[in-house]
């Protein structure tokens, strides 16, 4: 096991250089002296603009200056943010409690619903609950989530007044993000709960489990949602992802101050070390989440480990 | 006759869930085309006196901010909307199917290459690759389509690469070969219908999920621009007045709720029809 963990370890470290190298080469991607893009809209006269070239290093060659921003990123340097004349990585990190919270208390209900929609419509197969469960999982893959969020901050907290509609603090500023976000992450999660325990459920361990006399609420705990969760676990990491990016979104409805808000406020204002630094971020955090989910996955599934 | 086609029609046309889906998105895509008549008036038309009116009979779904009417920007958005989602699949097939083509057919060094390359930009969730592009293009609506679209690509990728490897072992591509056929009609002509299936059922779930991306960049000003009506942007101008106004928000969120299952339900219907064997 530990084997496993250690080559998946170094298999991860070629991935991050590589987003690092693409994250760098950003800045010099968009059309134009990225000198220029660097001042945004700003006007800015010919002489300070050679001083920001100086400055940013860019007479030197692309090698060279994409060394510098690694070894600024290993010293936790990622640079400063035009805007707001700050260190993008203090930026970053003070947006990370924020993120962390949503996406914490999203997944939760994300997990919570679709184990649970998807159980019940696989055990009450062809029934109205199985077809109410599917539909409104149907309805999370096809509602945008900013309308979702719109449409919850109208109700709860323009007309019955439940719930504050933006901000962050307090678990009543949490509600409603982590409940749009859970929703919608909740729906892909719930399809698959429900056709892999149908996949276990007539399995002849199964029939053996339940002929041997025992409880069905045993059976289906012990027997097929064991079975049936090794499926899951890796959808739970790649809808990981599809959280990360709806978190983007979520934040922005509800005015939240995380990662996200900042990445979208950034490209807006053209401030490209934050965008930078944000994308960097959230690529790493998804590196390490998947990292974890293959980990745990050689765990449940020892067939995995000696692959 | 019995062609594999005409027997997964069959199939498709048993399916409730696709033949619903289906036929409203034919009157979607009708409503798209002949919007002009179904309103009087126009979708960028200001009338001051009009502004912030609820639904009524004179304007079915209100009017914003501009006095504006609603049903008309709303129906004159799903040309916008309904294109935007065709046109980034479209570029997404463009850029996936010769990756996964190549990268199946040749194998070795050149697979190795092009499945770098895809495992990177699966490295970026969902949106993020999106929000890269559009951040390095610029926002506007072209960019914002050519960010969904090279986004989704990967996925086109790896699925075609997938069936080709299963493909290419075929008797009938050794027997092609041995007549003399060159690589590349090997490669269109022999492989390439295999990958039909796949590439109907996950290209039609992609234009859903296409439309909602663009929608979520233009809301999030990364795209379609006010005063295009889209429908995303629409939600974008409707967020400021949702205290006064629910209906700027609710019914372009509706349209595009619609559209997206509808083309969720057909989608769903033809993979069960075409391939049994990407049920998730």
């Amino acid at each position: 096991m530990l084997q496993y963990i250690a080559r998946r370890l170094l298999l991860a470290i070629p991935t991050m250089l590589v987003v690092s190298v693409v994250v760098f080469l950003m800045l010099h991607l968009v059309p134009g002296d990225p000198a220029i893009v660097f001042f945004g809209d700003q006007p800015v006269t010919p002489e300070r603009l050679e001083m920001v070239r100086r400055q940013m290093g860019l007479h030197r060659p692309l090698v060279v200056q994409y060394l510098g921003y690694v070894g600024g990123i290993f010293r936790g340097d990622l640079g400063t943010s035009i805007h707001h004349r700050t260190p993008v990585a203090e930026e970053v990190l003070s947006r990370i409690p924020s993120s962390a919270e949503l996406a914490l208390a999203a997944f939760i209900v994300a997990v919570a619903l679709g184990l649970g929609l998807g159980l019940l419509s696989a055990l009450k197969r062809g029934t109205w609950i199985d077809a109410t469960a599917m539909l409104a999982a149907l309805g999370g893959v096809s509602m945008p989530i900013f309308w979702l969020s719109a449409m919850l901050i109208f109700v709860f907290s323009l007309k019955l007044r439940w719930f504050p509609a933006t901000g962050f603090g307090g678990w009543d500023r949490l509600v409603l993000p982590a409940a749009a976000l859970g929703f919608i992450s909740s729906a892909t999660l719930a399809r698959l709960v429900r056709s892999s325990v149908l996949e276990v459920l007539w399995q002849p361990f199964v029939t053996t489990a339940r002929s041997k006399g025992l409880r069905e609420a045993v059976v289906i705990r012990r027997h097929v949602l064991k079975n049936a969760f090794i499926a899951v676990i890796t959808v739970m990491g790649l809808q990981f992802g599809t959280l990360l990016s709806g978190a983007v979104i979520t934040e922005t409805v509800f005015a939240r101050p995380g990662v996200g808000k900042l990445l979208v406020d950034a490209i807006l204002n053209k401030d490209f070390p934050i965008v930078q630094g944000a994308v960097l971020f959230i690529a790493l955090v998804y590196i390490i989440i998947n990292l974890l989910v293959d980990v745990s996955y050689a765990y449940l599934d020892p067939r995995i480990r000696f692959d | 006759m019995r062609s594999p086609w005409r027997i997964a029609l069959r199939r498709l046309l048993r399916s409730k869930g696709a033949v619903l889906g289906g036929t409203i998105l034919v009157f979607l895509v009708l409503a798209a085309i002949a919007a002009p008549l179904l309103t009087p008036y126009e979708p960028l038309a200001m009338s001051p006196g009009d502004r912030l009116q609820p639904p009524n009979l004179r304007h079915l779904l209100g009017t914003d901010i501009f006095g504006r009417d609603m049903f008309t920007r709303v129906l004159f958005g799903s040309r916008i909307s309904l294109q935007t989602g065709l046109i980034s699949v479209t570029i997404a097939l463009v850029l996936g199917v010769p990756m996964g083509l190549l990268s199946g057919f040749y194998g070795s060094l050149t697979d190795r290459l092009i499945m770098r390359l895809v495992d990177l930009m699966l490295t970026f969730p969902g949106i993020l690759l999106a929000l890269v592009i559009v951040a390095i293009l610029g926002p506007d609506l072209f960019n914002a389509m050519l960010a969904v679209g090279i986004s989704a690509s990967p996925t086109y990728a790896r699925v075609v690469r997938a069936t080709v490897l299963s493909a290419k072992e075929h008797v009938y591509v050794e027997a092609a070969r041995a007549v003399g056929c060159s690589n590349a009609r090997i490669m269109v002509r022999h492989i390439m219908p295999n990958t039909a299936a796949p590439i109907i059922v996950l290209g039609t779930l992609g234009v859903g999920g296409a439309i909602i991306s663009a929608a979520a960049l233009s809301y999030l000003g990364l795209g379609a621009r006010p005063p295009q009506p889209e429908w995303g942007a629409l939600l974008s101008e409707g967020r400021n007045y949702l205290r006064v106004a629910w209906w700027m928000t609710t019914f372009p969120g509706l349209a595009i709720m619609t559209a997206v299952l509808s083309i969720n339900l057909l989608g769903d219907g033809l993979r069960d029809a075409l391939d049994p064997r990407l049920r998730s």
